[in-house]
């Protein structure tokens, strides 16, 4: 999922300053399972502002609602009338989802209501941890389903470097080195023998290195 | 402006059924006396209080607002209250973040045979909050309006 963090409700009530009439929009899907906007943060975060803005003397008219999946028209169709409304829309999306608001509405300013952060997974309870960077090309059935790319600090292909010291890599000792993690992975499952293995150098251009990307299937084009 | 004499703080308390709302019972019991500005609303663990909650506290004017759960290790769901403590803790910082002093918002623990202990943090409570004055968010509400 991706992961995102709430932003400061300081910080929001400046973004939001000239505008009377408010939506905030909540998503049903990653920020809502990493309990960063979905319904029951667009509550809150709708609820602190109004507070906050009531504290500077303004009566504001900002108003919470959640649709399933912000990055997708079909379901932004869903709340267009109370959207289309607003003076203005904090998405509590991930920036997809932010930018899907600002396509479909041209003439409303729409701004973003959390940090995204990462696609990650929950580590455990309050513990989320990013596992992909989405480089384009997966490579990660040679190193035991561990991505280097993403949790090695070097994004080394044929690691390890030298910099691992009991299991912990040298850039930040509290995060495991990645190269560690794979070499016990792939002890585990018996596949050692893919250590040995040198990794061609990477297509870095297939991530978005190489510019922002598209994908078109014309198979699924109508 | 209110002048802190005649300002009576309307404070807010979910209490616990196993212990606060005991204790609460039990001060009432032995007569303790303690400031008729708390209005008391019972929940099954101070693990139920959902933080909108609060945050509609705030919202509809209260000048402060307390969680009382059972002593920590004596939760009847085992950790619902520290689970409140950490809920409390991060709605102190949006409490600051939106300009309303952290302050009007605590958490205390309490079991269910500290009646005195009860009635002692409802008063001493109560007195912090009139220190404080009204909350900020009824500046613009005639107070008799509140919800």
């Amino acid at each position: 999922m991706i992961v995102a963090t709430r932003k400061n409700v300081r910080e929001l009530k400046q973004l939001l300053a000239p505008y009377q009439r408010i939506a905030v929009l909540g998503c049903g899907t990653c920020v809502t399972v990493c309990l960063a906007g979905g319904e029951r943060e667009a509550g809150m975060m709708a609820s602190a502002l109004r507070m906050a803005s009531r504290l500077d003397g303004v009566e504001k008219d900002i108003r919470d609602l959640t649709i399933e999946r912000q990055c997708d028209d079909a379901f932004i169709d869903e709340a267009w009338k109370s959207l289309d409304e607003a003076d203005a829309i904090l998405s509590l999306a991930c920036g997809a989802g932010v930018q899907a608001l600002a396509h479909r509405f041209p003439g409303k300013p729409v701004f973003p209501g959390v940090d995204t952060q990462f696609i990650g997974i929950l580590e455990e309870q309050g513990i989320w941890a990013e596992k992909c960077i989405a480089c384009g090309h997966c490579r990660i059935g040679s190193y035991g389903a561990i991505c280097p790319v993403t949790r090695c600090a070097k994004h080394i292909l044929n690691g390890p470097c030298g910099g691992s010291h009991d299991g912990k890599c040298e850039v930040n000792p509290d995060t495991d080195c990645a190269w560690q993690l794979i070499y016990d992975r792939l002890k585990a499952i018996g596949e050692e023998y893919r250590m040995e293995e040198i990794a061609p150098l990477a297509d870095w251009s297939l991530s978005n290195e190489g510019g922002c990307r598209k994908i078109i299937r014309e198979d699924q084009r109508i | 402006m209110h002048h802190t004499s005649e300002f009576e703080p309307q404070i807010l308390a979910f209490c616990c059924h196993y212990c606060a709302y005991a204790a609460a019972d039990l001060a009432g019991t032995f007569r303790a006396q303690y400031p008729t500005n708390v209005r008391i609303i019972r929940v099954p663990c101070s693990g139920k209080v959902d933080p909108m909650h609060i945050m509609q506290a705030f919202e509809h004017g209260a000048d402060g607002v307390l969680v009382a759960g059972c002593l920590e290790g004596g939760c009847h769901f085992l950790e619902g209250n520290l689970r409140a403590k950490r809920r409390v803790s991060l709605l102190r910082q949006i409490l600051d973040e939106i300009g309303i002093k952290s302050d009007r918002l605590r958490m205390v623990n309490l079991s269910s045979a500290m009646g005195q202990t009860f009635a002692n943090t409802v008063t001493e409570f109560t007195e912090q909050i009139r220190e404080l004055g009204p909350s900020p968010i009824t500046n613009n509400i005639p107070r008799g309006k509140l919800r």
